[in-house]
């Protein structure tokens, strides 16, 4: 069996995991995955925090994602970091750099195991502010300089692909080459308020088109959290691993310690359980029972007959889930068109699926309490039938010690850590 | 940040090696995922025997003792070699004295 084909039932613990560790975010984005914005009076104490890190070490998680809303407004946010890295728990953080002053950049610039990704979704001020608010470029841009004095080796630079910024790859390439720094661009998912601008900000056909031509010729280097494999389908593949990681190799921690299948399905059709249960995480990753379907092998659904499933496997779960399309069925953005004709065939008989979690300070407070309506999706007692069609990739994973025999394996040697 | 392994000789699997003491092993069910804290590489070792090998170098004065201990089927020792000299030039594992 092939290593992809093993990852499809699971591992024993995730290789690549995310934990959101508050809600709370000083800014606003339009597209915030997580709806982020106020703090959750549930979020995991100092305590319970370090009681998951534990856990994580003993199930040999080597290093988490660390997100948010904006991590780095947790209090404890540095304390955490330090008992991770203690504790042989290397940690990736998003910022938007608001926290990342000359202090905290020389401290960083001293700590081992640490990676850190600013977030930055315009190459120029008018279009990162326009999708991040007002003063976020000059936050990030500062940060990277803070960055770069101290002596902060390669940090990230992670953009959001939009309408607005595709034609500025070469100025982020030149942003990121003048601090120092790595690219990594990720696909806008329509996810949590992604999900009100995904139509206005998703590039266009042609942009995709355009983005896949600049990853062929300059994606050396670049990182993309394997996020465009979609893209694969216009012919060469884009490298990284050609499954659906959700439950699989990927999953998220919340701020309030559910566990999600992946970082963009916060929605309860995808909660697996929770880090405050019985058996904690290692519980959930290893016995829930979305994951154990999750772990099924898929059938492709529609797209099964289609001539490139082998390369993009149908697109992403998140996706199709939040823009209404059935998960077995074409990606929304699917390169061959097939997304769009599903998307113009919606006849909002079945309302689109949004998430029950909103920490926006826009919207009422959220309580997690008596589910509304059950909406597009069967519950998860019918879920057999539901979330099994998932293809995406699992986000970052690098087999480089390969067996020989495995032609897959040369294009997937990229380092994890990096990535 | 990280440090990159010592830069390793060539391999030679009639000497003695060793896992790196900065490597860990998760098993897992194909065999085990392999991280090393210096280069923060992830990599895999694909099947369960490659494991026996990498884990039982420290206990065999060679890379052939290891592979003889894990009773690897002779057709398929080339393989093994090509896939352990990977290992040496990423620092999974180092020679040791």
């Amino acid at each position: 069996m092939k290593l992809v084909e093993h990852f499809q039932y699971g591992l024993n613990s995730p290789i690549c995991l995310t934990w959101e560790l508050t809600y709370a975010c000083n800014l606003a984005c339009v597209h915030c995955l997580s709806s982020s914005g106020r703090r959750d009076p549930r979020e995991l104490t100092t305590a319970e925090a370090k009681g998951v890190i534990d856990e994580l070490q003993r199930m040999q998680v080597f290093y988490v994602n660390i997100g948010g809303g904006e991590p780095t407004v947790r209090s404890d946010f540095w304390e955490l970091l330090d008992y991770a890295v203690g504790h042989d728990v290397g940690v990736k953080f998003s910022t938007n750099g608001i926290k990342l002053d000359e202090k905290r950049a020389r401290q960083l610039a001293a700590t081992d195991y640490v990676d850190v990704q600013i977030s930055l979704d315009g190459a120029t001020a008018d279009v990162n502010d326009h999708v991040r608010g007002p003063g976020s470029y000059a936050t990030a841009i500062r940060a990277l300089e803070n960055l770069a004095t101290a002596g902060f080796a390669q940090p990230k630079i992670s953009v959001v692909m939009t309408r607005q910024n595709v034609a500025q790859l070469d100025e982020f390439k030149a942003i990121a080459d003048r601090f120092g720094a790595q690219l990594r661009i990720t696909r806008l998912r329509p996810s949590g308020r992604g999900a009100d601008v995904w139509d206005e900000l998703h590039p266009t056909a042609g942009q995709q088109r355009q983005l896949y031509d600049w990853l062929v010729a300059h994606g050396e280097g670049v990182l993309t959290g394997d996020s465009f494999f979609h893209l694969s389908a216009y012919g060469e593949s884009l490298p990284g691993l050609n499954l659906c990681g959700a439950g699989r190799v990927v999953c998220l921690i919340d701020p309030v310690g559910d566990v999600y299948a992946c970082p963009f399905a916060i929605h309860e059709n995808f909660l697996a359980g929770n880090v405050r249960s019985p058996g904690g995480f290692q519980q959930v990753w290893q016995h829930s029972e979305l994951f154990a379907q999750l772990r099924q092998p898929q059938t492709g659904g529609a797209c099964r007959s289609c001539g490139f499933y082998d390369s993009c496997q149908g697109g992403c779960m998140a996706a199709k889930f939040f823009t209404g399309l059935p998960l077995d069925g074409p990606d929304p953005e699917c390169v061959r068109g097939f997304g769009e004709e599903a998307l113009a065939a919606r006849d909002g008989s079945a309302p689109v699926p949004r998430s029950d979690v909103d920490h926006s300070r826009s919207a009422p407070r959220n309580i997690r309490g008596p589910v509304p309506v059950q909406i597009g999706m069967p519950s998860r007692a019918g879920a057999a039938t539901g979330p099994v069609a998932q293809p995406d990739r699992a986000c970052e994973t690098s087999p480089l010690a390969g067996m020989p025999g495995d032609a897959s394996d040369s294009r997937l040697r990229v380092p994890v850590a990096g990535s | 940040m990280s440090t990159d392994p010592a830069p390793s000789e060539p391999f030679d699997p009639d000497r003695a090696y060793r896992c790196s003491p900065r490597v860990a092993l998760r098993p897992e069910p194909f065999g085990a995922l392999v991280y090393h804290f210096g280069t923060r590489r992830l990599s895999f070792l694909k099947t369960p025997q490659l494991v026996a090998v990498v884990s039982g170098l420290e206990q065999h004065h060679s890379v052939h003792a290891a592979i003889d201990a894990a009773d690897v089927e002779d057709t398929q020792r080339p393989a093994y070699l090509r896939a352990l000299a990977g290992l040496a030039a990423n620092g999974t594992i180092e020679q040791r004295s």
